[in-house]
């Protein structure tokens, strides 16, 4: 991967970390919480749904539906210039949380809420992969 | 013991508002205070608490610090951070501490200089970081234009019945001396407006500005004694939804539905009694939302309520008579605190709504992340 890379890259911390490095080798990973079983994003140290700090990153299927979506027509960053307009869709999770990501392969008038979408893996950098979104 | 008709809103403080370049924002700050005690008729040292929202151009500004430069030595105070709901929430806390005798005479303050400072805080209002900034997720629109997707999408409701909002609201500010957008809009303005981000038009946001204002909390009791007629406090109430809309279990249902019942409850009065309402605008489609999460129609009615001059000044429930944050200006919930008073008192001239006697104001913060509900009767 040698071209430049403009835009602006996640934070990585310690909370976070595993969340990136599962991207890195392609897969989706989600925090699991080993009392109640709900799962959790974006990552954190306890559980929203029952207090818990037994939490098990855990492979997830990237498979979700769009829950909702807008269009950026306005350059806030300069690595978005030659973007714009773009799609910022949340996409809900078949397991439950929802994550906010690109669209790739769908033209802007073909988005709709409640589309089937999978995870794709786009290596923007040697270090970060970012998860984004195709129709399923 | 309910706190209903216990206090009174008894004072109100303005300074210039739009844009007002050089100006600290403590000098703003100070300027509404004085405004406002002298408003309700009081002196300086009759301040024993104050509650402040903190400036967002200037973090280094407390109500201690303000204390000091009126000089005085509180018996009650702080920052009361609530984001834009900061100012339903203060009234809410003042009108505690005045009623369990923490403080007899409570200021409450806000001041921006987001249109004139350095830095300005439309740039604040467009930060974004982590996963959000490296998929180009930027802004405080954004998270509105995705609850507005969704709203669309779970009702139906349309991008011109957001404009209806927007060009209300206008019509109002042009009877407003003060209000900053004051050229007529008609719906095609609105609906060719430029994109923000979409589904939101140009139009359906508020811009930001310069200004301060400030208010005086008190006991009902001793605001008969002042110098003008009570505005009771009759019912509050906040709900806060998660801070992250995505996180929330349905984007279409605000702090309002929970905010909203508890100040019914305590005022002891149902949507239909209520004269005038000033409803949090940042943006024009949270106005239907909260009007249906207040209970002044159905859930997913909000769209056909606004369109058919419900809320206009000659409608069953005018709303915003000032302009709200879309036309009047953006100084966050004061504007509603302080237009919903103003319409009790009968000092609206023009835009006065006749015999207005009971009216319900909310200030939201975040998007959509808290939000506070207050009921004020004359």
């Amino acid at each position: 991967m040698s071209r430049e890379y403009s835009k602006p890259l996640p934070g990585i911390d310690d909370v976070n970390r595993p969340y990136w490095e599962a991207a890195r080798r392609h897969e989706l990973v989600l925090q699991r919480c080993r009392e109640c079983a709900r799962y959790r994003y974006p990552p954190g140290t306890t559980c929203p749904a029952c207090g818990s700090d037994d939490l098990e990153w855990t492979k997830v299927s990237g498979r979700g539906t769009v829950f909702t979506w807008t269009v950026f027509h306005k350059v806030y960053h300069p690595g978005f210039a030659g973007e714009v307009p773009y799609p910022v869709v949340a996409v809900e999770l078949e397991e439950g949380p929802r994550v906010p990501s690109n669209l790739v392969d769908c033209p802007l008038e073909s988005i709709r809420v409640g589309m089937p979408v999978e995870a794709v893996f786009d290596d923007v950098t040697e270090e970060i992969t970012l998860p984004k979104f195709r129709p399923a | 013991m309910s706190l209903k008709d216990r206090t009174a809103i008894a004072g109100l403080g303005y300074t210039p508002q739009g844009r007002v370049p050089g100006r600290s924002a403590m000098s703003l700050y100070l300027e509404a205070s004085k405004n406002a005690i002298f408003d309700a008729g009081l002196t300086i040292p009759d301040v024993d608490g104050i509650l402040i929202q903190p400036c967002p151009t200037d973090p280094r500004i407390s109500a201690f610090g303000l204390a000091q430069e009126l000089g005085l030595y509180l018996r009650f105070g702080g920052d009361h951070q609530v984001q834009g709901a900061s100012a339903g929430a203060i009234v809410q806390h003042a009108a505690m501490a005045v009623d369990t005798g923490l403080c007899s005479c409570c200021l409450c303050a806000f001041a921006d200089t987001s249109l004139s400072g350095s830095p300005s805080t439309g740039i604040v209002y467009q930060l974004a970081s982590g996963a959000n900034a490296a998929y180009g997720n930027f802004g405080v629109a954004a998270g509105y234009a995705m609850i507005a997707r969704r709203y669309m999408h779970e009702y139906g409701i349309t991008s011109r019945q957001f404009g209806e909002v927007a060009v209300t609201f206008r019509r109002h500010a042009r009877l407003n001396p003060i209000a900053q957008m004051r050229d007529p809009m008609t719906i095609e303005d609105h609906q060719s407006s430029r994109w923000v981000v979409e589904p939101l038009h140009l139009l359906d946001c508020c811009p930001v500005h310069d200004g301060g204002r400030a208010l005086i909390v008190t006991s009902a009791e001793r605001a008969r004694d002042l110098r003008h007629p009570p505005v009771y406090v009759m019912g509050m109430g906040q709900g806060h939804p998660f801070s992250d809309p995505l996180r929330r279990l349905a984007l279409t249902v605000t702090g309002a539905a929970r905010s909203g019942k508890t100040a019914f409850s305590m005022a002891g009065i149902s949507p239909e009694a209520v004269d005038v309402c000033a409803i949090y605008d940042a943006f024009s489609f949270i106005v239907p939302l909260q009007l249906e999460d207040l209970g002044f129609c159905g859930k997913g009615e909000g769209g056909a309520f606004v369109e058919v001059g419900r809320i206009g000044l000659d409608g069953e429930l005018p709303t915003n008579t000032s302009g709200g944050l879309l036309s009047e200006v953006y100084l966050q919930g004061w504007v509603g605190t302080h237009e919903a008073t103003r319409q009790l008192r009968g000092d609206c001239g023009e835009r006065q709504v006749p015999g207005a006697e009971i009216a319900l104001l909310t200030s939201s913060g975040g998007v959509l992340s808290e939000h506070a509900t207050v009921i004020l009767r004359r």
